[in-house]
C-alpha cells in the first residue's frame, strides 16, 4: 500500500518522474473509491486473524488480547487431550466426504439431462424449480425436512405407515439421519450446480455433435463421447475445489439438522466452536480449534490446487 | 475455464421429432422437478389444513378441511411481524451498501494503471481461504460496540470476495474503448464509472444484488451470534426459537407418554410459509437475471 507514496528512486529521469506522479494524480478517483473496501477487509477480515493469537493466550475478557497471559500451545494440547475433538473432526470429514460422494455427482448428471432437453419452456421450468432450493434458508429447509420426515405426522412416514410399515426414525436415529442430511444437501445444492456445468457445455463445438450424427452415433454414444469431455476441465477443477474444503464445514446446515439424538455424528467443528466458545465462554480453547481447522484447510486447499495445476488446469490462483 | 473460443454456430436448426428418450428425460427430470416441489406442497397444505385433519394424518399435499386460522395468528403475533418489518429494513439496507462497496471495489481493481492492483487483489483473495474463525470475529464485534446493533448484521459482511471477483470479470469484460472516449470527453472515473460502465452491467448487478439480499434475508449465523435482544431478532432467527425449538422439543421428547404439543403443526407450518413467501414472490422475477450473471462469472472467473 505505501508503494505509491514511496518517491521514484534516484537514478530515474526526471522526465519520468514527474509523468508517474501526474499519472496516480490522474487516478486519485481510483484510490479513492478503494479506501473504503480495503479499509473494511483491513479492520472485518485482518483484524480477527490477528485476534485469533488468543489461541495461544489464557484469555480473559476483561485483559483483552494485549492484557492477557501468553501461554504457548497449552490451548492445542488440551484440545488435542479431549475425546470429543476427534469426534468433532472425524464428522466434520465423514460429513463432507459423503457429500462429495453423493452431492458432487448430481448436479452433473442433472446438467446433461437437462442439456438433453429440446422442449424449451420445459427445460426453462426445470431449470425455474430445481434452482429454488439453493434461495432457501436451511432455518426453513429444517422446517421442510422435520414436516417430510419426523415420526409423527411426517408426510413420508405417514405413507410407509399406509403401505403397512412401522415408522422409520429418520431424524432419531443418526445413520437414518445421515441419509437424511445428505439427500437435504442434493436437494439444497444440485439443481443450483449445474449452472457452472450448463455455462461450460455451451463451449463444446456444434461440428462434434455434426461429425457424430454423420458417424451414426446414439445420444449415449454423443454424450459418453463428446459431453462429459466437453465438462471434463469444469469438474476436474470443481471436484478439487470441493476437496480443498474437506475440513471446512458450515455452520448452519449442521446446526439445524442436528438434534440431541444425533449429537455423535451431528456435532461437527463448527458446532463445536459455538457451543465452546460462545456457550461455554471457553475463548481460547474454541478459537483454537478454529486456528487448527483454518491451517489444514489452507494446507489442503494450496494442495488441491497444485494438484488441479499439475493437472494441467488453471487452478483457482 | 472453458474453451470459449469454438462459437456453437446456431444455423439451422431442424426441427427434431420427439424420441423416446426424450420422454424418459422428461420424466427423471420432471421427478427431480417433482422432489423440489412436493415439500412446499405439503407445508402449504399443512399450513391451511384444520387441526383434526392435521392430527390425524390426512393431509398430503392438498389442505383438508381449509382452514385460514393458523395464519390469522401468525399476521397478530406482533413479534413475528416486527421481525418481518426489521428483515426487510435490514436487507434493503444491506444490498444497497454492499452493492456500493463492491462495485467501489471491483472498478478500480480493473484498471492497469493502479499501482499495487495485484497487492490488493491478493489481500482480498486470500480472506477466501483463511479466517481468523468465529471466535475472533465475535470478539471484533464485541470490541467495537456492536453487539445487539444491527451494525452487526451489516457491516462485517459488507463485500463478498466472491462477488467482488464476478463482478471484476463483468466490468473487464466491457470494451475498453467505450470508457476511452469517455475519457478524451474529459469524463473522470467515476464519471465514467457511472455514466458507462454500470449502465452496461445492469444483469450483473441485479444477480449480484440478489445474492447478497438472499444472503442476508437467509442468514442467522451472526444474529445468533451478535443479537441477544429478541426484540431485535430477523424472522430467521425468530423462526428458529419458535418453531425449530418446539419441533426439536416434540422430536426429542417424544419416548414419552404423548408428545407435549408446544405449538400446534397447522401454525408451524404457517411461520414457515410466512418467512418463505417473500423469496418465492421475488425469485422469478430475478431468475431471469442471474442465470446470465453467473454464467459470466463461472466462464470467466
Amino acid at each position: 500500500m505505501d508503494r505509491r507514496a514511496t518517491p521514484a528512486p534516484n537514478n530515474s529521469l526526471p522526465l519520468v518522474k514527474r509523468r508517474q506522479a501526474t499519472g496516480i494524480w490522474k487516478d486519485y478517483q481510483l484510490y479513492l473509491l478503494l479506501i473504503l473496501p480495503i479499509a473494511y477487509f483491513i479492520l472485518f477480515k485482518y483484524v480477527p486473524m490477528y485476534g485469533a493469537a488468543i489461541a495461544f493466550q489464557d484469555y480473559s475478557i476483561f485483559k483483552g488480547v494485549t492484557g492477557s497471559e501468553w501461554i504457548g500451545f497449552e490451548n492445542f494440547k488440551e484440545l488435542f487431550r479431549m475425546s470429543q475433538f476427534y469426534e468433532v473432526v472425524r464428522n466434520t470429514l465423514m460429513l463432507n466426504f459423503l457429500d462429495l460422494a453423493f452431492s458432487f455427482p448430481a448436479p452433473i448428471i442433472l446438467a446433461l439431462l437437462l442439456n438433453e432437453l429440446s422442449v424449451v419452456w420445459f427445460k426453462k421450468s426445470a431449470q425455474t424449480l430445481l434452482y429454488l432450493p439453493h434461495f432457501i434458508s436451511w432455518i426453513i429447509i429444517g422446517g421442510l425436512v422435520y414436516q417430510m420426515f419426523s415420526n409423527q405426522g411426517g408426510l413420508v412416514n405417514n405413507v410407509v405407515n399406509a403401505l403397512g410399515f412401522d415408522s422409520i426414525p429418520f431424524l432419531t436415529e443418526k445413520n437414518h439421519w445421515l441419509l437424511v442430511y445428505l439427500g437435504t444437501g442434493i436437494w439444497h445444492s444440485a439443481g443450483w450446480g449445474t449452472i457452472i456445468y450448463l455455462a461450460a457445455l455451451t463451449g463444446i463445438s456444434r461440428d462434434l455433435y455434426e461429425a457424430a450424427d454423420v458417424d451414426g452415433a446414439g445420444r449415449l454414444k454423443k454424450m459418453w463421447h463428446i459431453t462429459l469431455p466437453g465438462i471434463r476441465p469444469t469438474i476436474v477443477v470443481m471436484l478439487i475445489m470441493q476437496l480443498g474444503h474437506i475440513m471446512t464445514i458450515g455452520f448452519e446446515r449442521p446446526f439445524v439438522m442436528g438434534n440431541a439424538l444425533v449429537m455423535d455424528y451431528a456435532e461437527v467443528i463448527s458446532t463445536f466452536v459455538y457451543k465452546a466458545g460462545l456457550q461455554s465462554a471457553q475463548f481460547s480453547l474454541a478459537t483454537a480449534m478454529g486456528l487448527f481447522q483454518a491451517l489444514v484447510g489452507l494446507v489442503f486447499v494450496v494442495i488441491a490446487n497444485s494438484i488441479a495445476k499439475r493437472f494441467g488446469e488453471q487452478g483457482i490462483w | 475455464m472453458v474453451g470459449g473460443e469454438s462459437m456453437t454456430n446456431t444455423s439451422t436448426a431442424k426441427l427434431k421429432r420427439i424420441r423416446l428418450s426424450d420422454i424418459a428425460i422428461m420424466i427423471i427430470v420432471g421427478i427431480a422437478m417433482l422432489m423440489c416441489l412436493v415439500p412446499f406442497l405439503h407445508i402449504i397444505a399443512v399450513s391451511l389444513s384444520s387441526k383434526q385433519a392435521i392430527i390425524s394424518d390426512q393431509v398430503t399435499i392438498f389442505p383438508v378441511g381449509w382452514d385460514w386460522e393458523s395464519y390469522k395468528i401468525v399476521f397478530q403475533d406482533a413479534r413475528m411481524l416486527r421481525s418481518m418489518g426489521i428483515t426487510i429494513v435490514l436487507t434493503a439496507v444491506y444490498t444497497v451498501v454492499c452493492m456500493i462497496m463492491s462495485i467501489c471495489a471491483a472498478y478500480p481493481l480493473t484498471k492497469r494503471q493502479l499501482k499495487g492492483r495485484s497487492f490488493f487483489m491478493m489481500i482480498i483473495v486470500f480472506t477466501m481461504f483463511f479466517s481468523g474463525g468465529l471466535i475472533p470475529d465475535y470478539l471484533l464485534i464485541k470490541e467495537l460496540g456492536m453487539l445487539d446493533s444491527m451494525l452487526s448484521l451489516i457491516l462485517p459482511g459488507m463485500i463478498s470476495a466472491f462477488n467482488l471477483i464476478i463482478l471484476r470479470s463483468f466490468f473487464t469484460s466491457i470494451p475498453e474503448s467505450l470508457e476511452e472516449s469517455a475519457y478524451l470527453d474529459g469524463s473522470s472515473h467515476i464519471g465514467t464509472l457511472i455514466r458507462i460502465v454500470l449502465p452496461l452491467s445492469l444483469p450483473v448487478l441485479a444477480t449480484l444484488s440478489l445474492f447478497y439480499a438472499v444472503s442476508r434475508w437467509n442468514g442467522f449465523m451472526d444474529a445468533l451470534f451478535y443479537i441477544s435482544n429478541s426484540e431485535m431478532y430477523p424472522i430467521q432467527l425468530k423462526l428458529y426459537q419458535v418453531v425449530m425449538n418446539s419441533m426439536v422439543t416434540d422430536l426429542t421428547a417424544q419416548e414419552g407418554a404423548i408428545a407435549t404439543e408446544v405449538m400446534p403443526e397447522g401454525l408451524k407450518a404457517a411461520s414457515i410459509m410466512f418467512a418463505t413467501v417473500p423469496i418465492l414472490v421475488v425469485y422469478p422475477w430475478l431468475q431471469r437475471y442471474f442465470v446470465s450473471g453467473v454464467m459470466v462469472g463461472a466462464v470467466k472467473g
